[in-house]
């Protein structure tokens, strides 16, 4: 087909676009509105789907959040409630331990003080007043002397015999005094027995006292959690991102040792299981045979964390009745120990392999100095009793893996969960920007029909007249028909 | 462990299986202590479950004659370390033994041979090391000229020396290894490739 067909003077487009142009005018003007119809009605094709996916996606990233809010709270509270009972279990033993010794603590007390007040009273003892006679002496002092040589001979015999019982009083008087300090210094074991009974009677009160108070606070925590406070959302969110990182920073260097047990007891496996039998092109038998190994040792650890109650995966071991519980990881530590009992056996079988698979590869490169490859890995630099220890403690090491992966699954509940929630928000808002974008494409398209036809509408301007005023100005805002304004819930626009 | 691996239905063999050549015709045969650090290299690298041959490649050889030793590794590496270290003892006792080269030299026939052994080991990676100058001298009444079947295989040409009149005209050489590339490949080999650097014999193992 020729590319000039269309033209009206072959030779010359722009005339012929030109005088096309012309005539296209009345029947573009002719078809304006149904034109404008279908522009505004394609885009809305369009843009109204998208609106109303951002919608739904808006509300379920709403009902996502509230989902997320639920099992945060839910988290929460069981923590909490945790963390209380905990306390008051403390509270209990301190109590049992401690209170429950009280009353013959009070009796010791008690039997302390009379003690003390008995001596006390005996200390208080004065020594007897002295007796009748003095008052006769007290006559006779009052003789004035007379020179006479009988009564001075008397009263020189008095004075002595008064000297020799003043010396006994005072000795009695001292002696006794000695025994009243006897006596209170008699006291001092009664006082620090007592006093040290009081510090710990102190002690433990204190000790009470700061069990409340954590009481205290978590009853705070819980009311709040109860209550669905924002506060307490943003805090355990928070702490559930915390921890989610440190669970994950333990996984991994848990995954390095599980890693590093791999390499121990791989090659020990291909002695049992055959070392020519693979599963995939790269996946051999033994390989998968040691990680086996490795994940039952991860699963019994595990399972001695739950009946240990260190964890709570499982809440049938966490409800089972103690007895039951005891002997279920009584069994599980026997597994333990087993499985790493067979740890040493293969890192000692490894060692003896690669031994002789050194040998052979050393007699082998002697031959015409041929290069052959010997094992040069990490685990061969590491000595037999290395080896040996590693593979004995490893698997215990693996046990632990329970707690960080307790945290890990509910802290990657709430992670994910949230990052689903703006994952799914921004999608919403990416929706309604194109949404957005098609609905102004429609007004765009719309006024650039208008833009052709602008002489007609001139025309139509002037013949309708000034009255109609500026909203029959082509390309006017108010002339495109625009989308219905869309009302909300409470019929707001 | 036999079980997981039965069940998934069609059992696939995953084992390597080398089949190595040994050129020992003419001049060629004084290049044997080079074979023997090859197979060392061999010995040293396959794995419980491999097989290995090794053929010497005469006059005429396609025949099971010519291999020298054979064996498929048992599964318990303990058990593989004592058939490397006898394997080793068969080769030894071979080089010693050749005292001089054969008169003509019968690679084609060598290689269906090795194709036999190989598809009948049930090896998943199969591999023939020719070891020689792959220059082919067959007598007028050995027939050769057809086509070969080596599905899957890779194929690859070890030390492959030049000869005095290579020097004169290396197309000559150069000719000769693209005829067998050309060959190997229309046979529906997988790969092949010329390793003439003994230093660096891990390439025989590294796919393309």
């Amino acid at each position: 087909m020729a590319a000039d067909w269309w033209m009206i003077w072959p030779g010359n487009p722009a005339l012929s676009a030109l005088v096309l142009f012309l005539i296209s005018i009345p029947f573009l003007y002719a078809g304006r509105k149904p034109m404008h119809g279908m522009i505004l009605s394609l885009t809305r094709a369009v843009s109204s789907p998208l609106r109303m996916a951002a919608r739904w996606l808006n509300l379920t990233a709403e009902q996502l959040r509230q989902r997320n809010r639920t099992v945060l709270m839910a988290h929460g509270r069981e923590e909490v409630t945790q963390a209380i009972e905990r306390e008051f279990q403390r509270v209990t033993d301190l109590v049992q331990r401690d209170l429950q010794g009280y009353p013959a603590l009070q009796r010791k007390v008690m039997d302390e003080i009379t003690r003390v007040e008995e001596d006390y009273r005996k200390c208080s003892e004065v020594p007897p007043p002295p007796p009748e006679w003095t008052k006769a002496i007290e006559a006779i002092a009052k003789i004035k002397p007379s020179g006479d040589g009988l009564v001075e001979m008397l009263l020189e015999d008095i004075k002595k015999s008064i000297d020799k019982i003043y010396d006994k009083a005072l000795g009695e008087y001292r002696r006794s005094f000695e025994e009243r300090h006897k006596i209170l210094k008699g006291f001092m074991p009664f006082w620090r027995s007592l006093n040290t009974s009081m510090e710990r009677v102190d002690r433990n009160l204190n000790g009470l006292q700061d069990s409340a108070s954590k009481i205290d606070a978590q009853m705070d925590k819980y009311e709040q959690i109860v209550a669905r406070s924002e506060k307490v959302e943003q805090s355990l969110t928070s702490s559930a991102t915390v921890q989610f990182v440190v669970a994950s920073t333990f996984l991994v260097l848990m995954f390095g040792g599980a890693f590093v047990n791999f390499r121990l007891i791989a090659l020990p496996m291909s002695e049992m299981v055959g070392g020519g039998d693979y599963i995939t092109e790269n996946l051999k038998a033994s390989d998968v045979a040691a990680l086996v190994i490795i994940f039952l040792e991860a699963a019994v650890g595990l399972m001695l964390m739950e009946t240990l109650r260190i964890t709570h995966l499982f809440p049938r071991i966490n409800n089972m009745a103690d007895d039951k519980r005891r002997r279920m990881m009584w069994v599980m530590l026997v597994f333990l120990v087993t499985l790493a009992g067979i740890e040493v056996a293969l890192a000692v079988m490894r060692d003896q392999i690669v031994a002789a698979s050194i040998a052979l590869k050393q007699a082998l490169g002697t031959a015409e100095g041929a290069v052959v490859p010997v094992e040069t890995g990490l685990v061969t630099k590491i000595p037999t009793a290395g080896q040996m220890v590693l593979g004995f403690i490893l698997p215990f090491v693996l046990a632990f893996m329970g707690i960080p992966f307790e945290y890990f699954i509910y802290s990657a509940r709430t992670v994910f969960g949230a990052l689903l929630v703006m994952g799914v928000r921004t999608t919403a808002l990416l929706l309604r920007i194109v949404s957005n974008a098609f609905r102004h494409l429609g007004k765009t398209l719309v006024m650039f029909y208008d833009v052709f036809i602008f002489l007609p509408l001139i025309i139509e301007k002037r013949v309708k007249g000034d009255t109609a005023g500026t909203a029959a100005t082509p390309g006017h805002p108010a002339e495109v028909a625009s989308f219905p304004k869309r009302r909300n819930a409470t019929g707001e626009l | 462990m036999a079980g997981l691996t039965a069940c998934s239905g069609k059992q696939q063999n995953y084992n390597t299986g080398v089949y190595m050549l040994v050129d020992t015709s003419g001049t060629y045969a004084k290049e044997l202590g080079k074979a023997q650090k090859v197979l060392n290299f061999l010995l040293g690298t396959l794995n419980p479950g491999d097989s290995l041959a090794v053929a010497r490649v005469k006059s005429r050889s396609f025949t099971e004659k010519d291999i020298i030793a054979k064996v498929t590794f048992d599964k318990v590496p303990s058990r593989v370390h004592v058939q490397k270290r006898q394997f080793r003892d068969n080769f030894d006792k071979f080089v010693k033994s050749v005292k001089r080269g054969s008169a003509h030299t019968d690679i084609t026939g060598a290689i269906i041979q090795a194709a036999e052994f190989l598809n009948e080991a049930g090896s998943g990676n199969k591999i023939i090391l020719i070891f020689s100058d792959m220059q082919e001298e067959l007598d007028k009444r050995t027939v050769r000229d057809f086509p070969i079947q080596l599905d899957g295989f890779r194929v690859i040409a070890l030390n492959v020396t030049k000869l005095r009149t290579d020097n004169v005209d290396p197309r000559r050489y150069l000719g000769r290894l693209e005829a067998w590339r050309e060959r190997v490949l229309q046979a529906g080999a997988k790969e092949w490739r010329v390793v003439n650097d003994l230093e660096h014999l891990e390439r025989i193992f590294r796919q393309t």
